[in-house]
């Protein structure tokens, strides 16, 4: 129990997706203006990330990973080149259903943040969260904990950001600096803050 | 004549004016994981500008036979593609810069520049002139880079693609090294003040002010 706790806080704090690793920044940047938008996006990539990355742990383990054919008397097929398409095929799909899924069930929580839904699928930490669990080979737990865990830290992190530009709205910058410039500056510091978050949980 | 001024702009506009990184805030999530050191930079940068160029130039080619409602998946499918041929040519001649890119090779499939580029350049424009903005866009992208990857690698090390160039106090140098650069906060830091610089001096493209202060009413006597 604490090793999936720890997993969890270190996919939430210490790997923080945008603040240190500088992944899916580009929504991370483009959506952060209004806390409402950025707290629809932070849903949003939970959602996606927790059912995405033991998805796609179940397909590379099932299909692509060497040796996954070997009960078909292909013990040394090894296709995980394949995983990229995979993956990203299965990323579109489930944005794809989950959309579906909130537009019949839940149309207010569809409405809330339904433009972000579709921008999901070319989303750099959604695909990064399923190339990471490849990588640190992580079990099917492991997975949906560590898909969940690096959901709720960008939602927070995204969450963080819109409320600090919001107060800035009406201070007096340097022209230059207005818009992307100052979003930089200010993810440089919440990135510094994070930075104290590296003692909380080592890597499991 | 009036061609080539055109090619010309299509493929300098990127650079400064258009930039994709500062201005169009597109590609930033690679731009700043992978710019520690300056060979990372620029194998990064070079990767990026080669997947741009031939994606722009097949999605150019099929454009007429890509039925609208499934063209973001053609894209993606065409692009992970040429991502996995770069990833394995990478692993096999370049093992070790390859660990040091870990999975962000891999998402140059999601980057979102290339995809930007297919979708709003490529897909109504002929082959040539869309390979001509891509690569004008890697291009861009490139420079962005390898000043964030110099800047980071020789402040924070002292070294410029891995040679000494300041010497090192500990090493009966006078150069301390930033430890700074090299952790996540300073790509921030560099990236945005790159930004003001850019806009310090093309003051065209700084963003209007989202909001006007009221105006004070003079205190009345």
């Amino acid at each position: 129990m604490s090793d999936a706790w720890s997993l969890f806080v270190f996919a939430a704090f210490v790997d923080n997706m945008p603040l240190t690793l500088f992944l899916g920044l580009c929504t991370f940047l483009a959506l952060s203006r209004r806390t409402e938008s950025a707290f629809g996006l932070g849903i949003a990539m939970t959602g996606v990330l927790g059912v995405t990355v033991p998805l796609n742990h179940l397909i590379y383990q099932g299909l692509l990973a060497p040796g996954a054919w070997a009960w078909a008397g292909l013990p040394e097929l090894d296709l995980s080149y394949l995983s990229l398409i995979a993956f990203i095929g299965v990323i579109a799909a489930t944005v794809q259903l989950l959309e579906m899924l909130l537009d019949r069930y839940f149309p207010a929580v569809h409405a809330a943040f339904g433009v972000f839904l579709p921008l999901l699928t070319v989303q750099c930490a959604i695909l990064a969260g399923s190339l990471f669990m490849v990588e640190r080979n992580y079990s099917l737990g492991q997975s949906a904990i560590f898909g969940l865990g690096s959901g709720v830290g960008f939602a927070v992190a995204v969450v963080m950001l819109s409320a600090i530009r919001a107060r800035l709205a009406y201070a007096d910058l340097p022209a230059g600096l207005r818009g992307l410039g100052i979003a930089f500056v200010l993810a440089g510091l919440m990135s510094l803050g994070f930075a104290s978050f590296a003692q909380m949980a080592a890597a499991p | 004549m009036a061609e080539r001024t055109d090619f010309w702009a299509t493929l300098t506009d990127p650079l400064i004016r258009q930039n994709p990184v500062t201005l169009q805030i597109l590609g930033i999530c690679s731009a700043l994981a992978v710019t520690t050191t300056l060979a990372t930079a620029l194998t990064m940068s070079i990767s990026l500008t080669i997947v741009l160029t031939l994606a722009a130039a097949i999605i150019s080619m099929i454009r007429r036979h890509i039925p609208d409602t499934i063209r973001l998946i053609v894209q993606i499918v065409i692009v992970a593609s040429l991502v996995i041929v770069i990833d394995q040519v990478l692993q096999a001649f370049f093992a070790d810069i390859s660990r040091a890119l870990s999975v962000y090779v891999g998402l140059i499939t999601t980057n979102c520049l290339v995809l930007g580029r297919t979708e709003a350049f490529a897909r109504h424009h002929a082959p040539l002139p869309a390979m001509i903005d891509a690569f004008g866009n890697g291009l861009g992208y490139s420079l962005v880079l390898i000043v964030i990857g110099a800047t980071r690698e020789l402040f924070g090390k002292g070294q410029l693609l891995g040679a000494q160039v300041l010497p090192l106090a500990t090493e009966g140098g006078w150069f301390t090294p930033l430890s700074l650069m090299l952790l996540a906060p300073s790509a921030f830091f560099l990236l945005g003040g790159l930004v003001w610089a850019v806009r310090s001096i093309k003051a065209e493209q700084i963003e209007p002010p989202e909001h006007t202060p009221p105006v004070r009413p003079e205190p009345a006597e």
